[in-house]
Formats: C-alpha cells, structure tokens, sequence
C-alpha cells in the first residue's frame, strides 16, 4: 500500500477507537463533565494525566528541540518530570483533601474572598492560552504533513477538529479515551525509536543505545555526533547550553514549578477516590511520562545523527564532510524531504548554486570551520530544518517500514488533540464556573453553564488559531512559555495557601499579580505584546537588556520569586488571617476526613 | 482534634525535605552545576553529567514519588490520621 493510504488507515482506525470509547462514556451532569464522579483508579488515573501532559510540545516538539540544543534539551526533560515531585509532595494529597472542583475554587475559599478567585481564573487564562498556542503550532505541523497540506492550512483543519473534539465528550469520555489516547502515541513514540536505536547501535532499548558503540565502529554514539556536529561548525552536543549555566538552572525551576501549578494537570488529582491515592497517582503518572521522556535522548541525538548523515555522506564513512561529492545533489533527494517541502517547513536555497544542499552552521565563530567552508565553496547554509518536524520525519529519514510512519503520524495527532482537548476543558470551566456562575450570573442554569463553557472553547481555539499562525517560538517553547506564567502565579499561591497558616488574602492577590505581571512584561518585551509579531521593544534573545541572561521562557522563576516576596511583604503590613481560615488549612493538612469532591452546587 | 497535628506536621515536613534534597542533588547538582565536572567521568558511552541531565534525575524522580508515598502512609498511620 502507499504510504498516505496506510497513515489514513491507522488514523482512522485510531480515531474511531477514541470516538467510539467517548460515545460509550458520554457526559451526563456538569460534575460528570468535569471531574468523571471522583472515582478514577491510580493507575488509570496516571495513564491519562500521561497522555493529557504529553502533548503536541512533548511528542512532537521536544526530541527536536534537544537534537538542536544537545545537552542542554536536558532542561526540558528534568523540568517536565522534576515537577511531578513538587506536585506530589506539595500540592495533590492536600487538594485533594480540600475536596473543590478547581483550582480557582480553592483560592476563593482559602483566601475567604472573590477577588482572590477572579485573580486565579486570569491568572490560568493566561496560561492556559499560551499553553493552547503552543498545541496549536505543533497541531499544524502534525496536520500538515498528515494531510500533505501547507502549514497554515494545517492549522485552520486543526482549529475545527479539536473544537469538536473537545465539546464532544467531557472530562469522563476524555478519561479514558486518554488511555487509549496514551497507548497510541506511547506506542507511536517508542517503536520507531527501538528500530533506530537498533539500526545504529544494536541495542533495542533507546536508553541504553544512546550510550553504546555504533555498529561496525569503535566509537560510542555520542561521541560521534559530537565529532560531526563540531566539524559541522555546530555547539558541542553533550556539553552544549543554552546561553549560560544560570539560563539553563532557571529555565529548569521555571518548567518544574510550572508543572506543579498548571491548573489542567491538578485538576486530575481531584478525581482519585482517597488523599492517599493523590500521591501514588502522581508517581503512576510521572512513570507513564518518564517511559516517553527517557526515550526522547535517544531519539534526538539519533534523529540529529541520520540527518547529518543523510545530507552529508561523509558522515558515516568518517571522510572529509568538505568534499564536493559529500553533499548530496538536489536532485536526488530523498523522498521524506519532497514530502516535508509541501508543508513549507523544510526549505532548501541554492545559495552556491552547485545543485547539492550544504548543511552547517554558518554563524559559527569556529575559524578553522570557516575557513574549510570558503575554501569548498560554500556560501551559507542551504537547508533550513524547522525543528518541530523532526520527531516526525524521524522514522522517514531513517527509512523505516511505512506502517511505523503512519504510526508516528497517529500519535502526534493524538498527542496535540488529547492536551489541546483538556485545556480547552480548564478554560471552559474557568469561564463558565469560576467566572461566569460563582462571580456574575449566580442564577445560571446547568445548560446555560455548558452553553457558555462551549462559547469560550469555541473563543479559545480561534484566538489560539491566530496566534498558532505567528507562533512566538517553536511548540515546546511557546508551551514554555505557558509554563512560566503558571509557575509565576498559581504555584506559589497554591503553596502558600497549604504550607503558611498566616498567608492573607491581600498577600496572596498582590504576590500572584506582581508574579504573572512581571513574566508577562518580560515576556512581551521579547517576544512582542500579546505575541503579535513586531511589537516588541527591547531586541531578540541575546541583546543588552537581557536580565542576567535570562531567556524569556525562562523567567516564570524570577516571577515566582517576586511573588513571594511580595506576598509575604504585603502579608505582613495587612489584617491577619480570620481564626477559622488557619484552623481549615490545618484541617487540610491530615488526610482523615477527606469526602467525595464537591462544588458550589 | 486529639491527634497530634503538630508532630504529624513536623514529620511530614522532614520527609518533604530530605526528599527535595536528593531531588535537588540529582538535577541541579548533577545534571546542571556539577555536570561539566562529571562530564569527565563515562558511564558506558555516556558522560556521567549528560546522563544525569538527560537520563538519570529521571528515574529518581519516580523513585522519590514513590518513596515518598509510601512513607507518609506509615506517617499517617503512626499519627492515627490516615483514611478509613
């Protein structure tokens, strides 16, 4: 069978799975619709957190990120999975033991005031739609190659799918369509990497091929591609970082607390049935995450090594990656490459015009590189690589089996759908719940609060649209992004709320105000007001006004230092907490006693 | 409330923050400020600080959440305030 017949195939079948077990679970009431009952076992619980949190950034984004940036991708590995510990630790067993239905409802509770709630909800809007641009960048590189499509028009299918996607079933139907969801695209991920893994190294497990010797070789993987990529005028690839050690440090806390403060992610911990099953679920689930995440090395540094080695025959057989005849010729191109031109994400410009593509890096300050360049001939770098596409071209380069191909596109799509899917859910229920029924229309009746729900989805997802059309980076940085706004607001809230019987209202709403206030100003600065393109005003990445050489993506951290600072500040200058407020959060504190969730029905 | 809330509290915090130790050493330690130290060091084709950076922190960090779980049950336990 064609390769495009098959990928429609397994998407299908794929598809009809999901739909099917959604259709078999269909939401009834509101308290259905967003928390499934409260009665979701550990283990499945953890399976669909894993396939909710490994979204379009996880699957399809990350591994190319980490085969650009070599050793410092670490950040993104360590971050996404180091969260997991705070959460369990410091948030889950005692939320759910305060019994709410969402985050936003725990801080009108323990902050005894409205005003601390309405924060809140802006505060995970703001995330939330980050968050969703992100998915949506990484929705269109997914759909696009799927469909054979242009990026743009991969991305307006997107919009339409996951809209109706996400009215489509409740967080019951997603529950364990997500396990299925998970099986897909951890399957999706792992397979292609076991054959690479075994192509190159010998060893089918990808963990441990990324530490082996090549096969017919006497030297180990790594230290191969750290050979090439230098010869290539590229960073290092095990000791390269991110701008600065500082940089790469902050970055890691920002995505860790960030992961512990992202109001789709703790919403799961109010479905298991006991406050001892909070913790254990968050292990379950940080083992379904760490099965993808310590396969994503493997797949990175390979995926790096068979481009370079597909580009530049050289490569392999150790020769002068400079000579003439290393560089492929245009016109011999490999197939995935015709593929990937369509959707404009690869692009390749002739600039010597000798008709081979020459892929280095011509920014590098390696002399004896630019030297051996001129003297070939060279004059810049002719392929551009958009970064997102790499986990999915990966099994094409490595011309694997075409049914692992089709694969790979199902769990991409299902990895960007399932996460996209789950957040429009929290900004639905923000909107509808926390904002609209508890603050505006008390009166709202249980359609009309599933009416409004679906008008914000449909809002969400267009706004998210445009913005996906102009990202402000690749998915797992813009999703970053998302992350540096949640760790700067919500996380040291939520902290202060179990961990500090004094924190008031006042110092609460003043900390999560100047946290997200000042990340978003950063942010803004670099990356363009509301991400609009071309309305930043203080230079890209590396300039002078960079605040310790701190990256945008990065700065959720500093955020998040301000906000305690200025919590405990303001704490101390304002009225202290009521008696019966310090007496609950010692209440929270032990898990006897906890009962079923419940909202403000 | 006859529990004993204050020493629950207290070994509850004692936990957290042995385990927030190891988890600090592993990631920041080794995988960030240590690592080009480490790097000097192989395990198999692997530098010891890339390793922990991209590979090993991982795999603490599920055994540290388990650790942790299965601990603060026999805390629960001792203090008579685990669920019924």
């Amino acid at each position: 069978m064609e390769l495009q017949t098959i990928t429609y195939v397994v998407v299908g079948l794929s598809f009809a799975l999901y739909i099917g077990i959604a259709i078999w679970a269909r939401a009834g009431s509101t308290k259905e619709f967003y928390v499934a009952g409260g009665s979701v076992h550990p283990i499945i619980n953890g399976m669909a957190t894993g396939a909710d949190w490994m979204s379009a950034a996880s699957f399809i984004s990350m591994a190319g990120l980490i085969a650009n940036m070599g050793y410092g991708g670490g950040l993104f590995l360590m971050g996404w999975t180091g969260g997991y510990v705070l959460l369990a630790m410091l948030l889950a067993p005692y939320l759910r033991k305060f019994g709410k239905f969402t985050v936003p409802q725990f801080f009108g509770t323990r902050y005894y005031s409205q005003g601390a709630s309405t924060v809140a909800v802006m505060c995970l809007l703001a995330a939330s739609i980050t968050y969703i641009i992100g998915q949506m960048t990484g929705v269109g590189v997914a759909f696009s190659r799927f469909l054979g499509v242009s990026n743009h028009t991969g991305i307006f299918i997107g919009m339409g799918i996951v809209f109706a996607y996400a009215v489509f079933g409740g967080m019951k139907g997603i529950t364990y369509t997500q396990v299925a969801q998970y099986c897909v695209l951890i399957l999706a991920y792992t397979v292609p990497a076991v054959f690479i893994s075994l192509q190159l190294t010998g060893n089918p497990l990808p963990q441990l091929g990324l530490g082996s010797d090549m096969i017919g070789a006497n030297i180990s993987l790594l230290e191969k591609l750290d050979m090439i990529v230098t010869d290539l005028g590229f960073g290092k690839y095990t000791t390269q970082v991110p701008g600065s050690m500082l940089n790469m440090f902050v970055y890691t806390v920002s995505l860790m607390i960030g992961t512990a403060g992202l109001p789709h992610v703790i919403i799961r911990f109010f479905t298991v049935p006991r406050v001892k099953d909070a913790r254990s679920s968050a292990g379950w689930a940080l083992v379904f995450i760490a099965i993808l995440y310590t396969t994503a090395p493997g797949v990175a540094a390979m995926a790096r090594m068979n481009l370079h080695s597909t580009i530049n025959t050289a490569v392999l057989s150790g020769g002068d990656v400079f000579a003439t005849d290393a560089s492929i010729k245009y016109d011999e191109r490999p197939d995935w490459m015709k593929r990937w031109e369509v959707t404009g994400l690869l692009k390749f410009s002739d600039k010597n015009g000798d008709g081979r593509i020459q892929y280095y890096n011509d920014k590098t300050k390696n002399a004896d590189v630019i030297a051996k360049a001129a003297a070939a001939g060279w004059a810049g770098n002719e392929l551009s690589v958009n970064r997102d596409i790499m986990v999915l071209a990966n099994p094409e380069i490595a011309l694997l089996p075409n049914w692992v191909i089709a694969l790979v596109a199902a769990g991409g799509l299902a990895a960007a759908l399932s996460t996209a899917a789950g957040l429009l859910l929290a900004i639905s229920s923000a909107i509808s719940h926390d904002l609209l029924k508890e603050k505006f229309m008390p009166d709202l009746s249980e359609k009309g609060e599933l009416m409004a729900g679906k008008i914000s989805m449909a809002c969400a997802i267009i706004v998210a649209g445009y913005l996906g059309l102009n990202p402000p980076g690749f998915a797992a940085g813009t999703v970053a992004i998302a992350f540096g706004l949640a760790a700067s607001s919500i996380f040291p809230a939520l902290m202060m709320g179990i961990f500090s019987k004094t924190m008031n209202k006042q110092g609460a709403i003043a900390g999560m105000c100047a946290g997200i206030g000042i990340t978003m100003f950063y942010v803004f600065a670099h990356k363009g007001v509301f991400f609009i393109k071309g309305t930043s005003f203080l230079g890209p990445f590396g300039g002078p006004n960079f605040f310790f050489g701190i990256s945008p993506n990065a700065f959720g951290a500093i955020g998040a230092l301000i906000n305690f600072a200025v919590a405990f500040g303001v704490k101390n200058m304002t009225a202290p907490v009521p008696a019966d407020i310090a007496a609950m959060v010692e209440a929270v504190r032990i898990p006897r006693g906890s009962k079923e969730v419940d909202g403000a029905h | 409330m006859q529990h004993d809330g204050e020493g629950y509290w207290k070994a509850t915090l004692a936990l957290i923050r042995n385990v927030l130790i190891v988890w600090f050493i592993v990631s920041y330690g080794f995988g960030i400020l240590l690592a080009p130290m480490l790097n000097s060091i192989h395990l198999g084709g692997y530098p010891l600080g890339f390793w922990f950076a991209q590979q090993g922190s991982m795999y603490v960090f599920v055994a540290l959440i388990f650790i942790y779980a299965h601990k603060m049950g026999k805390i629960d336990e001792k203090f008579d305030v685990h669920e019924q």
